[in-house]
């Protein structure tokens, strides 16, 4: 589904390769983790592949499906299923939640040629996934994101998620700043949502995100690549050991 | 002092082509307001008031002419239960008003008024104008009191169950108007009044206002999509004990508009919000002028004004919050902001305080900047497409002016207009 082919990446202002041929495949069904020391550019990877500017990427490329993520708009990658659940997520004050995310929906609706979603059923589809995360009414009406919890962000971020349905879902360090029961209900979250056609990213620091989700496919990212696949084992010997060994090992 | 030679000159040109209305109890009035405007002489471009905006189209002895904007949609506040008083170019239009008779209030048109005797009125026309005529000289208000052909006096003495509505249409390209409003508020009463449309080519209005104790006053004011028109407004407004004046304007388009507000805080613990949102694009040139005075213990003013400018557009505030000596516990806040949707537009501000009192908490920001990558992008990684989602962050800027509209529903009438013209854009 998600199909990345020797990405290289820079800074657009700066000489700096941040991303230096990234190669990875997640098919449909299958949960991909990513893991990997901080500032080995797996945020950047999320924000390359999901639109965001100040990237050049000088070689490679990334489809999902049979499209070309690079030459699309973010919206339009968006409307084409890709969703990314950002590391820190923006705070838009004057703009509602609930305003944003019926804008967001019906414009990934419109975008695709399909009828737009009637009040009353978002308000009935928001309510409903809302309280299975956790996120009382009061919540939604605020002004995205402003004055939410660390955990209450992510948790918005997951409601975005299901209310969008994208076919392929990246979460940039959703687990941190979360405690205990927050990844539980994220994790659930985030559960509820696998299906056959569906793929995820799970970019994470920790093994602890990977108990809850059980990914299929575990990835270590270094200095712009991914230096080492394998099985969830991976995961735990990255808990018990660091990452100091694979890294010596890779040289 | 003799005025500068130019300046002379200019005024004489104006006034030739002015007639003042002849009887009646104001002429006292109107004969003291034209010799303010001789002794000051109407603005020029040197005058450091008007540094930021160019005043010569709006004395200039014609007015340059505007053409009527087409469109196809319903009034402002067409949805609301409000007694409507109608202005074609400037002039009473009885047919299009409704009955002037509600509870609570009195409305006579200032035409009408002119051969009798109405105390209230003869103590407020151009009296509130002439006090606000120092420290700065407002020479384009004077003129309004000595020449406005038409105008309502509105006396609140209750609670009136509904707005009252003053609408203005613009129908002739050649329309050059003076209209002149005064409100008294009598104490403990409250009403909502409303304004909208486009008045002229030229418009130059100024309302007096005086808010009695414990009174209440809200105003609400949206300045159509004309492109053309140029507006020189003022507003006076006297405050009393514990009483509250909020007043919000909202402008889009216009080449030129200067708006000047001058309240005074004349009463303990009294509250003025003064709010502005306006919307330009090109050579949109828009100005908030405003001076507040308190001069009395524990009063609260508040100012919020905010501009969205694109395509060279300017946007200009001028903001002054003065603090007299027995003016203790006053609680200022001023706020003006512009967001530039460019990198041709400009936004000028002086904001300025000046205190004479030592217990006060008062405060000023200006700021100017453009959309937010980083919410922009966030708006668009959901599929919210570029412009909406531009659309949605100009909002969001503008929403702190609105939300000082008491009245919510007012308030979601104004934000429904705002996004159907931002929409109307793409
Ligand atoms: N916009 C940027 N400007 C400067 N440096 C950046 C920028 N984006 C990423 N980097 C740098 O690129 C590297 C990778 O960062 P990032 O993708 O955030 O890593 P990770 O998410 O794996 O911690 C880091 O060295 C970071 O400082
Ligand atoms: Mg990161």
């Amino acid at each position: 589904m998600l199909n990345i082919k020797n990405l290289h990446v820079q800074l657009e202002d700066e000489d700096k390769q941040i991303l230096k041929g990234v190669d990875l495949t997640v098919e449909a069904g299958k949960v991909h983790a990513i893991m990997g020391p901080n500032g080995s550019g797996k945020s950047t990877l999320s924000y390359v592949l999901s639109g965001k500017g100040g990237y050049e990427v000088t070689a490679g490329s990334a489809t999902l499906g049979d499209v070309d993520l690079l030459e699309m708009e973010a919206e339009e990658r968006a409307a084409a299923g890709l969703f990314l659940a950002f590391q820190y997520p923006v705070e838009i004050p004057g703009v509602g939640n609930m305003t944003f995310l019926r804008t967001a929906v019906n414009s990934q609706r419109k975008a695709r040629g399909e009828p737009e979603m009637s009040a009353s059923e978002f308000l009935k589809e928001v309510r409903s996934t809302a309280k299975s995360l956790k996120i009382d009414a009061e919540m939604l009406k605020r002004p995205v994101n402003v004055g939410f919890s660390g955990g209450e962000k992510k948790r918005n971020e997951i409601l975005q998620m299901a209310m969008l349905k994208p076919k392929m879902c990246i979460l940039d360090e959703t687990d941190s700043g979360l405690d205990v029961d927050a990844m539980k209900l994220v994790a659930e979250g985030v559960n509820a949502l696998r299906n056959e056609g569906r793929g995820f990213l799970v970019i994470t620091h920790y093994q602890r995100l990977l108990d809850h989700i059980k990914p299929d496919v575990v990835h270590i990212m270094a200095n712009g690549r991914i230096i080492k696949t394998g099985g969830p084992e991976l995961a735990l010997e990255v808990e018990n050991n660091g990452y100091a060994d694979i890294l010596a090992e890779v040289g | 002092m003799a005025l500068p030679n130019l300046k002379q000159t200019a005024t004489e040109a104006r006034l030739s082509t002015l007639s003042m209305p002849s009887v009646g109890c104001l002429t006292e009035a109107r004969q003291a307001a034209l010799s303010r405007v001789q002794t000051l002489g109407l603005p020029g471009r040197r005058d450091e008031y008007w540094k930021y905006t160019r005043p010569d189209t709006l004395v200039q002895a014609e007015a340059p002419g505007a053409v009527v904007f087409q469109h196809d949609e319903a009034p402002m506040f067409d949805g609301f239960d409000r007694l409507k008083i109608v202005f074609v170019d400037g002039v009473f239009d009885p047919e299009a008003s409704d009955d002037l008779k509600l509870e609570g209030v009195q409305i006579d048109r200032l035409a009408d008024i002119a051969d009798q005797d109405i105390h209230w009125i003869k103590d407020l026309y151009g009296v509130l104008e002439a006090r606000g005529q120092s420290p700065v000289a407002r020479p384009l208000a004077a003129l309004n009191t000595a020449f406005a052909h038409d105008g309502v006096a509105i006396r609140v003495t209750g609670k009136p169950s509904k707005p009252i509505n003053l609408i203005y249409v613009h129908k002739s390209e050649k329309s050059d108007v003076m209209l002149h409003h005064v409100i008294r508020v009598e104490t403990g009463a409250e009403a909502t009044i409303l304004e909208n449309g486009p008045a002229a080519s030229r418009l130059n209005k100024c309302i007096e206002i005086d808010v009695a104790d414990n009174a209440a006053l809200h105003l609400i004011c949206a300045q159509g999509r004309d492109h053309e028109r140029r507006a020189a407004s003022h507003m006076f407004a006297r405050l009393g004990k514990e009483s509250v004046f909020k007043s919000f304007t909202l402008t889009v388009n216009g080449v030129l508009t200067r708006n000047e507000s001058v309240v005074e805080l004349l009463g303990d613990d009294a509250v003025v919000h003064l709010a502005g949102a306006c919307v330009g694009d090109g050579d949109f040139h828009h100005d908030d002028t405003v001076f507040i005075t308190h001069d009395a213990v524990n009063c609260e003013s508040r100012q919020v004004f905010k501009k969205v400018l694109r395509n060279g557009a300017t946007g200009v505030f001028q903001g002054k919050i003065l603090v007299k000596d027995k003016a203790q516990k006053t609680d200022g806040y001023q706020i003006s902001q512009a967001l530039m949707l460019d990198d041709d537009s400009q936004f000028l501000a002086k904001p300025e305080l000046e205190i004479y009192a030592d217990d006060v908490a008062c405060s000023h920001g200006s700021t100017s900047g453009a959309i937010d990558d980083e919410a922009l992008f966030y708006l668009r990684s959901r599929g919210v497409p570029h412009n909406e989602a531009t659309d949605l962050l100009t909002l969001a800027f503008l929403a702190e002016a609105v939300e000082e509209i008491a009245d919510q529903d007012i308030a979601a009438s104004i934000v429904d207009r705002l996004e159907n013209w931002l929409i109307r854009r793409h």
